[in-house]
């Protein structure tokens, strides 16, 4: 569903956000995509979903060539950003329907389609709401609700609970679980959350300084190292946490961050 | 085909967002009114509302379309703009329906201006005002394209200080509120460089029931210029990341 080689992104200014990413994503899997804050997740998301020109590199993104064939990629995958893409003033249904139009759907389907979406995502009956008046894990749904509604065979999911409590976070890994279970939809999910990795990813790929640096089942990343958190630490010198988000008081200090930097070496 | 379908589909939710908000059409066009109102009485002692009402047009224009950008800024703050462009949605028509929507708002402005100088004692002939709505919607595509092609590129925060103020000198050098031919010649120059003097000056002509004139000609050329160049401009700018 997706194949890069040597994907890159070097932004003017010189700065090198990703080097040479190559990433493979079957059909009908939830790859989970780790790295902690600026190891190149984001841009390389942005690059897939047609966002961002890669600087070198091939990608296939949905059977579509990303460099020739960009709009064949658009019309078959979803994607939803980090920060979403919700205004705060207009009807979160209108808005809805214009974008399921964008995809080609006459009127009266977009609104059926519509309807569809969010029934499923439980947000029935919320349509006539403005962006600034859902709750956090309403806004989150809806976000979903914008990759989903044109049905993609490939969804793409930048950092989809950051923000959220554990009742909204857990309600969204159900959904995004039942997505792939019942319509066999392909994910590739961004996340620094290793709990969330573990609990929804069939298969990891950790990123670290714009390169790849690991990947395989969370039981085989975790291998010998017992967690992931220990794994994490191993690969990439670095813990998830450091940006202290959600961390555990006193999870990972400097120190042990130092000492992992062999790890990472003998690793990649 | 698609290029005229996503247009329409964009202009049309712009537009029903822009009517719903009606505070933001009262308020681009309340300046220029206050104008007429307070201003407009006093200069028709010395003119006439044929001369005055074209130069609050530039004005409108200037300060609706030329504020458009202040919507992209926050389109691209809230996610909304790149969840449009992962859309299969014709790239053009992303930029173009949101500014034909911005020219829209101007056209009802316009009107708003225009029915408000009636009332005060403008007298010009239907084929006249016709045409000069005309040159304001063409105004009104330029404008709001350039505008969006600014606030994509600068600050965003910077965005509505300095385009407030880049407005006011545009507005003068129009020769909105006197005539330029009573200028010395250094600002009647200045002024000739500017596409505002040329639009409003034609709007004058036609008006006052000249058509077929060289101020007219000139009026015309400066703004479909004007329009296709900030067009191209706003386009190659829109579209400048996307693969």
């Amino acid at each position: 569903m997706i194949k890069t080689s040597g994907l890159s992104k070097t932004f003017r200014g010189g700065v090198r956000a990703v080097r040479g990413v190559d990433l493979s994503v079957d059909s009908g899997e939830i790859v989970g995509f780790l790295g902690p804050n600026g190891a190149g997740k984001t841009t390389t998301m942005r690059m897939l979903t047609t966002l961002l020109r890669p600087t070198a590199g091939t990608a296939t993104v949905a059977g579509r060539d990303l460099l020739t064939d960009p709009q064949g990629v658009r019309r078959h995958i979803g994607y939803v950003s980090q920060d979403g893409g919700i205004g705060p003033l207009n009807p979160v249904g209108e808005e809805l329907e214009l974008h399921a139009m964008l995809y080609g759907m006459r009127p009266a389907q977009a609104r059926e389609r519509v309807a569809q979406t969010l029934e499923r995502l439980e947000l029935a009956g919320l349509a006539d709401r403005a962006g600034g008046a859902l709750s956090g894990g309403q806004r989150r749904r809806f976000d979903l609700a914008f990759g989903l509604v044109h049905r993609p065979a490939l969804l793409f999911l930048d950092e989809p609970t950051t923000g959220l409590d554990p009742q909204s976070r857990a309600n969204l890994w159900d959904h995004i679980r039942r997505l792939r279970d019942e319509d066999g939809l392909t994910v590739l999910l961004s996340t620094h959350y290793l709990d969330e990795a573990d609990a929804l990813a069939d298969r990891l790929v950790i990123i670290d300084h714009g390169a790849v640096v690991a990947e395989g089942t969370p039981a085989e990343i975790k291998g010998g190292a017992g967690t992931l958190d220990d794994a994490f630490l191993a690969i990439t010198g670095r813990s998830l946490r450091e940006d202290g988000g959600t961390g555990e008081p006193g999870a990972a200090g400097n120190g042990t961050a130092a000492a992992g930097t062999a790890g990472k070496r003998g690793a990649a | 085909m698609n290029a005229i379908r996503d247009t329409w589909l964009v202009f049309r939710h712009n537009t029903r967002i822009a009517l719903r908000q009606k505070a933001g059409i009262v308020f681009g066009v309340l300046q220029p009114l206050l104008y007429l109102v307070l201003f407009g009485p006093l200069f028709a002692t010395i003119g006439t509302w044929e001369t005055l009402v074209p130069g609050l047009l530039a004005q409108v224009a200037l300060f609706s379309a030329g504020l458009a950008g202040f919507g992209i800024v926050m389109d691209a703050r809230s996610g909304v703009l790149e969840r449009l462009r992962v859309t299969p949605a014709h790239r053009t028509a992303l930029l173009l329906g949101r500014v034909l929507g911005s020219s829209f708002t101007l056209l009802i402005q316009s009107v708003v201006l225009l029915a408000a100088g009636y009332a005060f004692g403008l007298r010009a002939p239907l084929p006249g005002v016709l045409a000069g709505l005309v040159l304001m919607a063409l105004l009104g595509v330029g404008l709001a394209a350039l505008s969006n092609a600014i606030a994509l590129t600068m600050n965003p925060d910077l965005f509505a200080p300095v385009m407030g103020t880049a407005i006011v000198p545009l507005v003068l050098l129009s020769g909105a509120f006197l005539p330029m031919s009573m200028a010395p010649a250094w600002l009647d120059a200045i002024s000739l460089a500017t596409p505002f003097r040329h639009v409003v000056e034609a709007i004058r002509d036609l008006f006052a029931g000249r058509y077929a004139t060289w101020t007219v000609a000139a009026g015309a050329a400066a703004t479909v210029v004007l329009t296709l160049a900030c067009v191209a401009v706003g386009t190659r700018i829109f579209n400048r990341e996307n693969a």
